[in-house]
């Protein structure tokens, strides 16, 4: 149907891209995680497993490993429990300006993340708006330093930030529901509530289990809110590769890490693709 | 004149206009004991007057069909019995029941959609016992009704299939079934067999009509297609523009029909523009007693009303009023439709007219044909009188 050379021009640079940009740093870090560094800072290319022994056994490669699934697993429970009463609203009650609301809800991934994770300082900081506001209204005596530089300052601003992440597959599930069904429910018997749990909820399904994983996926791999706002003991294990590969110097080490959680979320990503397709039926 | 048509009277407006028409044209299959009662009922989106004025009265274990064309208000009007739309204005009852302010889910009414809406994250058994299960009926009686259902459509094989591998056919059986199992007091069928092909549709007609005197529901069934409404109802009410055109039995509709549109929307007819004068209607060169007042108005003559005249004509015309009136007209063009084929034909005066004739060879032209004055239907002219009333 398309020429040959219509063919290569579409398909060869995007190739190129992924082959440069992707593969080739993903096959160096492959390999850097089998090497070492000596004393002075300089790579030995001699292949050992010393970097993932390292990572069995200090305790704190590990448990910051666990802290930062726990942070995504709360990130990604609250951004459920956000994300699907408002892509379900949008999808069946709003009616003719649900555009209008679409937008809205999307405005927000336009603002940089930075200033996102900024103002949420400002909010939560021992003289910001939300520890004023406690102390005007009497509801404490002086400042809760909890709110900032804490796992709590993390999982909301991660929360606000990926929210609509997992709003647009919800809603995209949603809006592909036939309202045929909906109706056949109340048309069977169905009460509103009925129907919600029994038709669309379970057709809602495979939404839910892209957002739950964009939002677990991105959280995980998070460190900007971690560095901004999670303090010492909101450290996560992204901040760790990014000292590795910084200040501390041991891009094997980095690598060996960054290697593990490209495992464990690709591991995921199929976990969910399976049960996605398991739950979808059209 | 309001052109509300009561089922009872179905065509005593337009009668009233033709006082001399011979039958009253009561349309009457309906049972004194009447199931729904749709008054005065209207639907407006917007600007946008999709029904006015529906009034209609349904008999208990009658099947009623609502013919009408695309954008004829006849799935509003059906979406309106379910609960899924609320009418502007206007009342539905059911058994003296108000039935139009209660949700969708508290009415004894089911519907069978256009596209099944099977639920597909269920098996064909979990959606047959889908409304039972949301009604809380107990597990042993669930089952035993889900399989007499099933079996009912035959489909009891296919119990534990997920409705997207089954065919378009074993759908509709399952949507009738998923609907029958809970013995409602209404079914609604909104053009069940659209999508299915020809000759399945022509078993199903057979088969849903077979069903619905079996299991003596009420069927309220949409279509487009006239064909369909002939072959399965008990009553067709005829829908045009968001208003009632008739209703009346498929004989009573296709013998009587009250209006120019009714005629050429239910079979094909020749709409005959006459001039009465003195009990004689001329139209063109053709001339037949009629016993209308002077004046003008249209009739409708069926193309099979007209046949082929025998080659020596009656020399005597008999004392009873049946002899035929006789007309000589040169062939245009003939379609062949297997036992029939259609003639158009072109008479001395130059009016047109389709005949349907057993198929043979035809003599020479010009041929001679001849039609019973009865059979020429005076019809109210849709295209005037109502519609400048209308707009």
């Amino acid at each position: 149907m398309f020429s040959r050379a219509y063919r290569a021009a579409i398909t060869v640079p995007p190739l190129i891209w992924v082959a440069v940009f992707l593969l080739v740093p993903y096959l160096l870090m492959f390999c850097y995680s089998f090497w070492s560094v000596s004393e002075s800072g300089t790579i030995i290319h001699s292949w050992n497993l010393a970097n993932y022994r390292e990572l069995l056994t200090k305790p704190v490669y590990w448990e910051t490993l666990l802290r930062s699934m726990w942070i995504a697993v709360r990130v990604t429970f609250f951004s459920m429990l956000l994300g699907y009463p408002l892509a379900y609203f949008l999808s069946f009650h709003v009616g003719a300006r649900k555009d209008l609301y679409y937008q809205l809800v999307i405005i927000p991934l336009w603002v940089s993340y930075l200033v996102r994770a900024y103002a949420w300082k400002t909010i939560l900081g021992t003289d910001g708006v939300m520890n004023t506001l406690l102390q005007y209204v009497h509801l404490t005596s002086h400042p809760l330093d909890f709110l900032l530089y804490s796992p709590f300052a993390v999982v909301l601003t991660l929360t606000h930030i990926y929210t609509p992440f997992t709003f647009l597959p919800i809603y995209a599930s949603l809006e592909h529901i036939p309202r045929n069904l909906v109706e056949a429910s109340h048309d069977l018997g169905a009460t509103p509530q009925q129907t919600f749990w029994r038709v669309i909820f379970p057709l809602s399904i495979p939404g839910v289990l892209a957002g739950a994983t964009f939002a677990f996926v991105l959280s995980l791999g998070d460190f900007l809110a971690p560095l901004l706002l999670g303090g010492p003991s909101g450290i996560m294990i992204s901040n760790i590769v990014v000292s590795l590969f910084g200040a501390a110097y041991n891009w094997p080490l980095g690598a060996a890490i960054s290697l593990c959680m490209l495992a464990l979320v690709l591991a995921l990503i199929v976990f969910s693709e399976r049960l996605e397709r398991k739950w979808s039926f059209s | 004149m309001a052109r509300t048509l009561l089922s009872a009277n179905a065509s005593s407006a337009k009668t009233t206009t033709m006082k001399t028409m011979s039958e009253p044209a009561i349309a009457s299959t309906a049972k004194p004991t009447s199931l729904l009662s749709v008054r005065n009922v209207a639907k407006h989106f917007g600007k946008n007057i999709v029904l006015r004025d529906i009034s209609l009265e349904i008999a208990e274990g009658e099947f009623l069909t609502i013919l009408g064309e695309s954008g004829s208000g006849k799935t509003t009007l059906l979406r309106i019995l379910a609960g899924f739309e609320q009418s502007t204005s206007g009342e539905v009852w059911m058994q003296g029941e108000r039935l139009d302010t209660q949700p969708p889910y508290r009415r004894r009414v089911n519907t069978v959609f256009q596209n099944y809406a099977l639920f597909p994250h269920m098996t064909v058994e979990d959606n047959v016992g889908y409304g039972l299960r949301v009604a809380k009926r107990p597990t042993e009686e669930i089952q035993a009704r889900v399989a007499e259902a099933l079996s009912k459509v035959k489909m009891s094989e296919y119990a534990k299939s997920k409705p997207s591998k089954i065919s378009g056919g074993q759908q509709q059986r399952i949507a009738l079934a998923r609907a029958l199992v809970n013995r409602p007091r209404l079914l609604l069928l909104d053009e069940p067999l659209s999508a299915l092909d020809a000759n399945l549709r022509r078993q199903m007609q057979v088969e849903l009509k077979a069903l619905q005197r079996e299991v003596g529901i009420t069927f309220i069934f949409v279509t487009h297609d006239q064909e369909e409404a002939m072959v399965m109802s008990d009553r067709i009410a005829l829908l045009r523009s968001g208003e009632l055109e008739q209703v009346a039995s498929p004989r009573e509709i296709y013998s009587r029909p009250a209006t120019s549109y009714t005629a050429q929307f239910i079979g094909h007819t020749n709409l005959l523009q006459a001039d009465i004068s003195r009990g004689t209607a001329m139209c063109d060169r053709l001339a037949w007693p009629t016993s209308l007042p002077d004046g003008s108005a249209l009739f409708s003559l069926r193309p099979e009303s007209i046949r082929l005249a025998k080659v020596a004509p009656p020399v005597i015309a008999s004392p009873k009023t049946a002899s035929p009136i006789r007309f000589r007209a040169h062939l245009r063009d003939r379609a062949f439709h297997g036992a029939t084929e259609l003639l158009r034909v072109e008479t001395d005066g130059g009016l047109i007219l389709t005949i349907r004739t057993a198929t043979r060879d035809l003599p020479e032209t010009p041929l001679e044909f001849e039609f019973l004055a009865a059979d020429a239907i005076p019809v109210s002219d849709s295209d005037n009188s109502n519609n400048k009333e209308r707009r």
